[in-house]
């Protein structure tokens, strides 16, 4: 009779808690990278809001599995956590960059379950204020003329997103040779627009977020947001690609993947709750704070997603020699 | 005048019994950060981020808290350079070319004293340099593209000679050997790895913290396993010797920790640059100019003081570029400018118009830290010392368990630790053919920068060599390097001889 007691409390508390198959015990988010940097960030702000939306019991665990670009974390999902349930991993499109251009040796996209996404970190192109460039076509003309007169810096590695973003921009805008755009690689998006600044290098490839203190101040100029349509707020007044004629989105976004023999039921209950997340008011002021853009994306929607980034990414790398 | 007025607001923001605690607190985990092998700065404040948040702390507490774990760090590095001979962490490495002889000499505690001082002297001088200077010194870091950086490598690279008191030929091998590790990982021009035999983990390239802790810690340990038979080595009957320093002992330093806390600032300010290269050139700039009668890595006290006021001015340098410009000039501004901006403060030019409560708490935070941490540290020698008093046997195997729960705890890694071990075997190889370690570190600090700036200058200007050349502050650079190459090599006749007589064989360790 007491067992039959306990057993009933035992299922009014797991009903009330949710209608989920599936309930975690304890769960655990790895960044790929060391603390501090924007996969650690994800995985403590979606952790927390996750914590205080009372959607995962107690706190989330974040644990940090560094090397290899997310190379290291990713083999390690794949080869011993593959079959684990209370796992998601943060990953962006540097993860899918590098999956495309197989830098993560023997693993595909495949082999883990794609969760969904948190937002976007939308690109920009921009120039000097004193730049006699006002717009991206004007840019492109430039490049066009004479390739080896316009040097673009930008802050991640040759291949990486900051500079395929540049490479599309400038394919779509009919730059034949996309191979002749000359690209400098920095560590990080503010040393590169430092040498913006410096007046080394005539134009800038990154990230909104990373460019905003230098477009309030007024150094920089914005000749292109690589985003659907006009970004909210203190971007608002810089035209799209789009508008200029040149169609090109880049997004970098951020999200989570999952082990590829999680459970049916335990990936419906993380792609919920990371859809909770993403409609909630709390991550809302998150993603202001972080100047992301939205980019709401979950489940099935959220894999074709990146499978379609992928691939174009794979296409590119091969025309620029760096996937053979 | 609007400097002083604003920093008095500063003093106000920071002055509340919460900040001060904060305060306290971080330059005491930043302390015993810094003189843990396997440690660092960069690290220390990573890990404590998540406390940050948990704690729910806003801006200007959190801030408070993790810039004094970085000056706390940055004061703590010297600890273990001095008494162990391993540096806590990469800025501290050139405190161990003088303060471990000056520790074997019986003279630990007044090391760490003078060391403690030039800490404090550097770290003070650079704060007000922070204060006045920050908005020029901002067109300073704009004058240096990849050109200029790439011949300040090359300068610090012409006075590497400086690091090595006895065999250069050695020296130069052990920054050859540098160079290459420095290789290693995705390059960054092309995205393609190099020697990284399609291993993963070394696509990132070997972390400057697993190769020091390799070769300084654990290749120390393997010295005392291989001896441990021989029982009685010199090591036990270390002398702790006075505490307080003599008054003509830190007078004579003066003139050194003025002119460091000046390179290392500067050295600071450029990012691309850092700490390590703060101290670096503090030192062999120092060695160069007051090296008279070659004590210089026997255990002179301007050889810490040099490079300890070196990189702790360079640690409020990188400040400017990071608070004025959203540009981190370490590894560890790097990590501090991720803090802020999930804190929904943009770093940038307008920072100190609209967040002025937050910069100007911080520089106030930043001159009490520093006060505290001179309060703490000076009484705290007596303490520190007493590691010597611990025997060897009981001293190593916590050396070697700290060096790997360090190295595991940053990246979560076996590989690292294999990494680790590696480079342990190679320190005590090395050491065994009595090349120096110093230099190798060095190549591999420098080296990777002084590449990558080559390889952009040269994508800038389609290969054209001769635009390495292009600017007055290029061909200044220039110039220093091959004075401070060549020089030496001239003058040097005149002073060589006699250092050369000076007997070798004082029972110096290979470094």
């Amino acid at each position: 009779m007491k067992k039959l007691v306990g057993l009933a409390a035992v299922l009014t508390l797991a009903s009330s808690l949710s209608a989920f198959a599936f309930e975690p015990a304890k769960t655990e988010c790895i960044a790929p990278a060391a603390p501090g940097g924007g996969w650690d960030f994800t995985c403590r702000q979606v952790g927390k809001t996750l914590q205080d939306l009372k959607l995962v019991p107690g706190s989330m665990q974040v644990t940090n599995v560094a090397g290899g670009g997310g190379g290291v974390a990713y083999a390690e999902v794949v080869s011993k956590r593959d079959a684990d349930n209370e796992l998601i991993v943060a990953a962006s499109s540097a993860t899918a960059t590098r999956l495309a251009q197989g830098a993560f040796p023997g693993n595909t996209m495949d082999q883990v379950r794609w969760i969904g996404s948190v937002g976007a970190d939308y690109g920009i192109i921009a120039v000097a204020k004193d730049s006699p460039v006002n717009t991206l076509p004007e840019l492109m003309d430039m490049i066009k003329k004479d390739p080896s007169a316009v040097s673009v810096a930008g802050g991640s590695a040759v291949g990486g997103w900051d500079h395929l973003k540049v490479l599309i921009a400038a394919n779509k805008a009919g730059v034949e040779d996309v191979r002749q755009v000359k690209y400098v690689a920095f560590d990080g998006g503010g040393e590169a627009v430092t040498q913006l600044l410096a007046g080394s290098v005539q134009a800038f490839t990154g990230d909104a977020s990373e460019a905003k203190g230098f477009v309030d101040s007024g150094d920089i100029k914005v000749i292109a947001v690589l985003a659907p349509e006009r970004l909210e707020g203190d971007f608002a007044s810089f035209p799209t690609a789009k508008e200029q004629g040149i169609d090109v989105i880049g997004a970098n976004w951020r999200g989570f993947y999952a082990p590829g023999s999680m459970s049916d039921d335990a990936y419906a209950y993380w792609v919920d709750a990371i859809g909770k997340v993403y409609a909630s008011d709390e991550w809302k002021g998150i993603m202001a704070a972080n100047g992301l853009a939205p980019l709401d994306l979950q489940g099935d929607e959220f894999q074709a997603f990146v499978k379609e980034s992928i691939d174009s990414i794979t296409n590119l790398s091969k025309q620029i020699g760096i996937v053979k | 005048m609007d400097t002083l007025a604003s920093l008095a607001d500063g003093f106000a923001v920071a002055l509340t019994w919460q900040n001060l605690f904060l305060a306290l607190i971080g330059c005491f985990l930043g302390t015993i950060i810094g003189a843990l092998p396997g440690l660092g700065p960069s690290n220390g404040v990573a890990i404590l981020i998540p406390l940050a948040f948990t704690l729910g702390l806003p801006a200007t507490p959190a801030l408070i808290l993790l810039t004094s774990v970085y000056y706390g760090a940055m004061y703590g590095g010297r600890i273990s350079s001095i008494l162990l001979n391993i540096p806590g962490d990469e800025p501290a490495l050139m405190t161990t070319l003088d303060g471990y002889p000056m520790a074997r000499a019986g003279k630990a505690g007044e090391a760490l004293a003078i060391s403690g001082i030039a800490s404090f002297v550097g770290a003070f001088f650079a704060t007000w340099g922070l204060v006045f200077l920050a908005p020029q010194l901002v067109k300073v870091a704009l004058l240096f593209g990849p050109a200029e950086y790439f011949a300040l490598f090359v300068l610090a690279f012409a006075t590497l000679g400086g690091v090595a008191s006895r065999n250069q030929a050695k020296a130069a091998f052990a920054a050859a050997l540098g160079l290459g590790i420095a290789t290693i990982g995705v390059d960054g021009q092309t995205g393609v790895p190099r020697f990284a035999f399609g291993e993963v983990h070394l696509y990132d390239g070997i972390d400057f913290l697993v190769a020091i802790v390799g070769l300084f810690a654990l290749s120390e340990v393997f010295i005392f396993l291989e001896h441990r038979a021989g029982g009685s080595g010199a090591d036990g009957a270390m002398k702790v010797g006075r505490v307080i320093p003599r008054w003509k002992m830190v007078r004579e330093t003066v003139p050194a920790m003025g002119r460091s806390t000046i390179l290392g600032f500067i050295a600071g300010v450029l990012p691309g640059a850092g700490a390590s290269l703060g101290s670096f050139i503090s030192y062999t700039f120092e060695k160069r100019i007051s090296d008279r009668n070659g004590t210089f890595g026997k255990g002179d006290p301007r050889g810490i003081a040099a490079p300890e006021a070196g990189n702790n001015a360079a640690a409020g340098g990188a400040l400017v570029p990071m608070l004025a410009l959203g540009v981190p000039g370490s590894g560890t501004t790097a990590v501090l400018l991720a803090m802020l901006l999930a804190l929904n403060i943009t770093p940038g030019p307008l920072l100190f118009q609209q967040n002025p409560d937050v910069v100007w708490g911080l520089i106030a935070a930043l001159f009490i830290g520093n006060l505290m941490l001179l309060a703490m540290n000076l009484p705290m020698v007596s303490l520190f010392v007493r590691v010597l008093l611990i025997p060897t046997r009981y001293l190593m195997p916590a050396v070697a368990m700290i060096s790997f729960v360090g190295i595991y705890g940053i990246s979560g890694s076996t590989f690292d630790l294999m990494v680790m071990i590696a480079f342990g075997v190679l320190g005590w190889v090395l050491r065994k053919l009595d090349v120096p370690l110093v230099p190798i570190i060095l190549g591999v600090l420098l080296g990777d920068q002084m590449e990558k700036n080559l390889r952009r200058a040269m994508t800038i200007h389609d290969g054209d060599w001769t635009m390495l050349f292009n600017s007055w502050l290029a061909i200044g650079l220039w110039a220093f390097a091959i004075v401070g190459f060549v020089l030496p090599l001239i003058v040097g006749r005149y002073f060589r001889p006699k250092i050369a007589d000076e007997p070798i064989a004082e029972g110096a360790d290979p470094d």
